[in-house]
C-alpha cells in the first residue's frame, strides 16, 4: 500500500504545471465557495435574529387563526395570568402578554392609522428590542397609565413631541366604538421604517380598558435563549397552554423569513453546483490525459502482474492527493479572505437599499465557521473524485501487450 | 491569407488528434456558457417581474407630488396647481398613460374589523391608461366614473375585514383642518394582485367622491405618468416638470422606490460578476488543455520551426486552436441555454417559497427572460478572456529553440 501512495504522490509531480493548474481551479472555486457560504450563513443568522428580536419573538401563543387573520375577536382569554403561569411553569422570565388593535391616532395637526399594542410594561423589554430603542423620553412604566410610545417616523408625521397628547380611535372587542387620549412619553427609533411608521405601544391594562377586552389579549410572546432551544421550548409551552389556544414557532409566525432563506440558498447552490461541475471537468481532463500518456507504462506494470484494480486505486489516490491539497489551500485562502472582510466589513454598491428590506445592516461582517470553511470544498473534492471514475475504469479495458506497443 | 488557411487547418486537425480531451474541454465550456446564460435569464426574469410589479404598484414611471408628500403623506401636502388646470395640460401632452390621484392614509372599518390602508381616489377613465394595481378585478365590477359611490378593495383585505361585495365599510381619514373625515362606501369590486401586501394595503374609490369627503375641491396629491420604456426617463421627467406647475417634486421610479432602482443596478453587476467567475473556473482547464497540447507536440513544433515556419504562425496556430474550442463550446452552450429556457417560458412555479419571494418583492411564478444583451456579454467574455488565457501557452510554444525541441523526448 505504501508503495502505491508514494507512486501516486510522485506521479503528480511529473507534470507540476498541469497539477498546479488543476489544483488552482480547485483553490479558486473553494476560496470563492468558502467566502460566499460564510457571508450567506452569517447573513441568515442576522436576518433571523434582527427580525425576531425586534418584535415577533421565537414562540407565540395565540387563538387559532389569529396568525393569518389578525382579527380582534380571535382572543387569548385572561392573557396576563396565562403569561404569568407560563413564566412560572417554564422558569423563564422572557415571556410577555400583548393585545393588538388597529386605531386612528390623531394629534392636533394630523391623523394616521397605526397598529397599537398593549404590552406588559415590566416584561416587554425582555422579548422585544423596541423598549431599548427609545431615544427620546422613556419607555412605559405604570401598567394602567394612559401613556403611549411611538416610532420616530410616526412622531414626525403626526407632528408630536414628548408630552403631547394623541387621540386614539378604533373599534373595541365587540365592534363598538373605542376612544382614548394618551400622552406621548417616549419615541423609539428602530431604523426599520415600517416599524417606526406604524407601531405604537401602550400599557396592557390601559389597552384592555379602552378596547373593552375584559382581561383578554391576542398573544403571549416567548423569547427563547437561542434558536436551537426553540423546538424543545415549544413542546413545553404546549403542555402548559390550555385547550383552544395554539402555539406557533417563529417559522410559522414569519414564514417569509425561512422561505426567503430557502429561495436564496437554492439559487446560490445552483451556482455553486455549476462551479463544482466545472472543477470536476478540469480534473477529468487532467486525469484522462495522465492515464493516456502512461498507457505504455501501465502496460508494463500490468505485464509484471499488477491488477488493473490496483492501478485504478493509484489513479484515485492521485486525484485524492490533488483534491486534498486543493481543499486545504482553498479553505485557507477562503478563510483568510473571509477573516479580512470580517474585519473590514463587506459591502457593494446598492446593498444598503436591498439590505434594509430584510432588516439587515448596510455592511456585513462575515464569520467563517468550520461548516462554512469545509462545506463547499468537500463538495468540490467529491466532484473531483467522481470525475476520476472514468479514467480509472478505462484501465480495466487495457490489454498489457497492446498497451506496451503504444509509443512512450 | 493562405498562411491563415493553413494554420487554421492545422489547428483544426490538431484538435481531433486527441478527441477525448477536446470533447471534455468543449463540454466544460458548454456547461459554463449554459450556466452563464441560464442563470442570467432567471435573475433577469425575477428582476423584470419585480420592476414591472413595482411600477404597477407605484404606479407609473414618473410621479409628481408636493415636495413634502413622500416623507409625510398627508392631505396637507397637496399639489398646489388645481386638478382641472393639470388635467388640461397633461391630457394635451400625448403621454402613453397618466392619471391624477388623491392618495391618503386612512382607516377602513367593517362591522367587525379595522385596518390601516392607503386610500386612493381615482378617475377610472384615466386609471385604465396606467395599467396600475387595482385594475385586475377578480369579482364584481370596477369603479365607473369620478362620482361612483362604491369602493374596490383587495381580495385579501376583504378576508381580513370579514366582509364581501355588497357590504358597507367606513373609510376614515383627516381633512385639511384635521377634522376626521369619514364616509360609508359599498364594496362593488374586489381586485387581485400578484403580491399579497398590495391586496391588503390599497383601497380605491372615485376621485370626486373622495375629494368631497376630504373637503379638497379640485385638488390632488399625486400625478402618475407612464413612459413607453422604463429606462431613460430624463426627457420625460423634464417634460412633466414643465407641465406640473410650481412647488412640486417630479421623480422617476428609480428614486421613488430606491429598493427596485438599486435592485436593477445590483443585478447588472451580479450578472457580469457571475459570468466572469464562471469563466475563471473554466480558464484553468483551458490553459491546462492548451499547455498539454503544446507539450505533446514539442518535437513537432521544433520541426516546423526548423523547416522555416515563423514563430508568429505557431503562436497563431495555438490561438486558433483555443478559439475553435471556445467557439464550439459557445455554440453548444448558447443552443443548450436557449433550448432549456424556451420550455420554461410559461413560468416556473416557486410558490413553495411564495412568502419568502414576497420579502424580495417578487411573485411566486418566475418567468426566465433571455436577453440578447446577456447572451452577447457571455459570448464576448468567453472569447475575449479566452483569447488572453491562451496567450501564455501559445507564447511558450512559439519561443521554443528548434534544435532543443526536436531532440526533446
Amino acid at each position: 500500500m505504501n508503495i502505491i501512495v508514494l507512486l501516486a504522490w510522485r506521479n503528480l509531480w511529473r507534470q507540476p504545471r498541469r497539477t498546479w493548474l488543476t489544483i488552482g481551479a480547485m483553490v479558486f472555486s473553494n476560496a470563492l465557495l468558502v467566502f460566499m457560504i460564510s457571508i450567506q450563513f452569517s447573513t441568515y443568522e442576522l436576518m433571523i435574529d434582527n427580525t425576531l428580536q425586534a418584535f415577533t419573538g421565537h414562540i407565540q401563543v395565540q387563538a387559532p387563526g389569529y396568525k393569518d387573520d389578525l382579527k380582534m375577536r380571535q382572543l387569548v382569554p385572561d392573557v396576563r395570568s396565562l403569561a404569568k403561569s407560563l413564566r412560572r411553569e417554564l422558569g423563564l422570565e422572557t415571556i410577555a402578554a400583548r393585545a393588538a388593535a388597529f386605531a386612528l391616532a390623531s394629534s392636533e395637526e394630523r391623523s394616521y392609522g397605526l397598529q397599537i399594542y398593549g404590552v406588559e410594561t415590566r416584561y416587554e423589554s425582555l422579548v422585544s428590542t423596541i423598549p431599548g430603542l427609545v431615544r427620546d423620553g422613556r419607555y412605559l412604566k405604570d401598567p394602567d397609565a394612559s401613556e403611549i410610545v411611538i416610532g420616530k417616523v410616526l412622531a414626525r408625521n403626526l407632528r408630536v413631541e414628548l408630552g403631547d397628547e394623541v387621540t386614539l380611535l378604533g373599534s373595541g372587542r365587540d365592534g363598538s366604538f373605542a376612544a382614548a387620549i394618551a400622552t406621548v412619553v417616549g419615541i423609539f427609533d428602530s431604523g426599520v421604517a415600517a416599524i417606526d411608521r406604524s407601531i405604537a405601544e401602550v400599557p396592557l391594562e390601559f389597552f384592555q380598558d379602552v378596547f373593552y377586552m375584559e382581561g383578554a389579549g391576542h398573544q403571549v410572546v416567548i423569547a427563547a435563549p437561542d434558536l436551537e432551544s426553540v423546538a424543545a421550548l415549544k413542546r413545553q409551552v404546549e403542555d402548559v397552554v390550555p385547550a383552544g389556544l395554539v402555539v406557533h414557532d417563529w417559522n410559522a409566525l414569519q414564514p417569509g423569513l425561512q422561505q426567503a432563506i430557502q429561495a436564496d440558498i437554492s439559487s446560490a447552490f445552483f451556482m455553486y453546483g455549476v462551479l463544482v461541475v466545472l472543477v470536476a471537468f478540469s480534473v477529468l481532463n487532467t486525469q484522462l490525459m495522465s492515464v493516456l500518456e502512461r498507457t505504455h507504462e501501465f502496460g508494463i506494470t500490468m505485464a509484471l502482474g499488477i491488477a488493473p484494480g490496483r492501478l485504478g486505486r493509484l489513479v484515485f489516490l492521485e486525484t485524492a492527493f490533488m483534491g486534498l491539497v486543493g481543499l486545504f489551500l482553498g479553505a485557507l485562502v477562503g478563510g483568510m479572505i473571509t477573516e479580512w472582510f470580517g474585519y473590514t466589513g463587506f459591502s457593494y454598491p446598492g446593498m444598503e437599499e436591498m439590505a434594509a428590506n430584510f432588516n439587515l445592516p448596510s455592511r456585513f461582517y462575515p464569520q467563517a465557521t468550520l461548516l462554512t470553511l469545509f462545506l463547499g470544498p468537500i463538495f468540490v473534492f467529491a466532484g473531483g473524485m467522481l470525475a476520476a471514475i472514468y479514467p480509472a475504469v478505462r484501465l480495466h479495458r487495457l490489454h498489457p501487450v497492446e498497451a506496451m506497443r503504444v509509443a512512450p | 491569407m493562405r498562411t491563415f488557411a493553413i494554420i487554421s487547418m492545422l489547428a483544426w486537425r490538431n484538435l481531433w488528434r486527441n478527441h477525448r480531451r477536446t470533447i471534455v474541454m468543449v463540454s466544460a465550456i458548454t456547461i459554463g456558457v449554459w450556466a452563464m446564460i441560464f442563470m442570467s435569464a432567471l435573475m433577469r426574469g425575477m428582476v423584470n417581474d419585480m420592476v414591472r410589479d413595482g411600477i404597477r404598484a407605484l404606479p407609473g414611471h414618473v410621479q409628481v407630488h408636493h415636495p413634502d408628500f413622500r416623507d409625510d403623506p398627508s392631505i396637507l401636502n397637496l399639489i398646489p396647481t388645481s386638478d382641472s388646470v393639470l388635467t388640461a395640460a397633461f391630457s394635451q401632452a400625448g403621454f402613453d398613460g397618466w392619471s391624477s390621484r388623491v392618495k391618503v392614509p386612512a382607516v377602513i372599518s367593517s362591522e367587525r374589523e379595522s385596518r390601516g390602508v392607503t386610500l386612493i381616489g381615482v378617475d377610472p377613465a384615466l386609471e385604465r391608461s396606467l395599467d396600475a394595481v387595482g385594475s385586475q378585478i377578480a369579482e364584481g365590477r370596477n369603479l365607473e366614473d369620478v362620482n361612483d359611490g362604491g369602493v374596490v378593495i383587495g381580495r385579501k383585505l376583504a378576508d381580513r375585514l370579514d366582509t364581501e361585495i355588497g357590504k358597507r365599510i367606513v373609510l376614515m381619514s383627516q381633512d385639511p383642518d384635521n377634522e376626521i373625515a369619514d364616509r360609508g362606501y359599498r364594496i362593488v369590486g374586489l381586485f387581485e394582485a400578484s403580491l399579497e401586501q398590495v391586496e391588503e394595503s390599497f383601497v380605491f374609490v372615485a376621485k370626486a367622491t373622495l375629494q368631497k369627503m376630504l373637503r379638497i375641491e379640485d385638488q390632488v396629491t399625486e400625478i402618475a405618468v407612464l413612459a413607453s420604456d422604463y429606462r431613460n426617463l430624463e426627457a420625460l421627467t423634464e417634460q412633466v416638470t414643465g407641465l406640473a406647475g410650481e412647488n412640486v417634486e417630479v421623480l422617476p421610479w428609480q428614486k421613488l422606490n430606491s429598493y427596485l432602482g438599486s435592485m436593477l443596478k445590483v443585478m447588472d453587476g451580479f450578472v457580469l460578476v457571475w459570468m466572469i467567475v464562471i469563466f475563471l473556473a473554466l480558464s484553468f482547464g483551458l490553459v491546462n488543455t492548451l499547455a498539454m497540447a503544446v507539450f505533446e507536440r514539442v518535437r513537432e513544433i521544433g520541426l516546423m520551426l526548423a523547416l522555416g515556419m515563423r514563430p508568429s504562425n505557431i503562436l497563431g496556430q495555438i490561438i486558433v486552436e483555443s478559439l475553435l474550442l471556445l467557439v464550439f463550446g459557445l455554440i453548444l452552450g448558447n443552443v443548450l441555454a436557449w433550448a432549456s429556457i424556451v420550455p420554461l417560458q410559461d413560468g416556473i412555479d416557486i410558490s413553495a417559497v411564495a412568502q419568502g419571494m414576497e420579502m424580495f418583492g417578487a411573485s411566486s411564478v418566475l418567468y426566465p427572460a433571455l436577453e440578447l444583451k446577456d447572451m452577447i456579454t457571455a459570448n464576448v467574455i468567453v472569447l475575449v478572456l479566452g483569447f488572453f488565457a491562451s496567450l501564455s501557452p501559445a507564447w511558450r510554444a512559439s519561443r521554443y529553440e528548434p534544435i532543443e525541441a526536436i531532440t526533446k523526448i
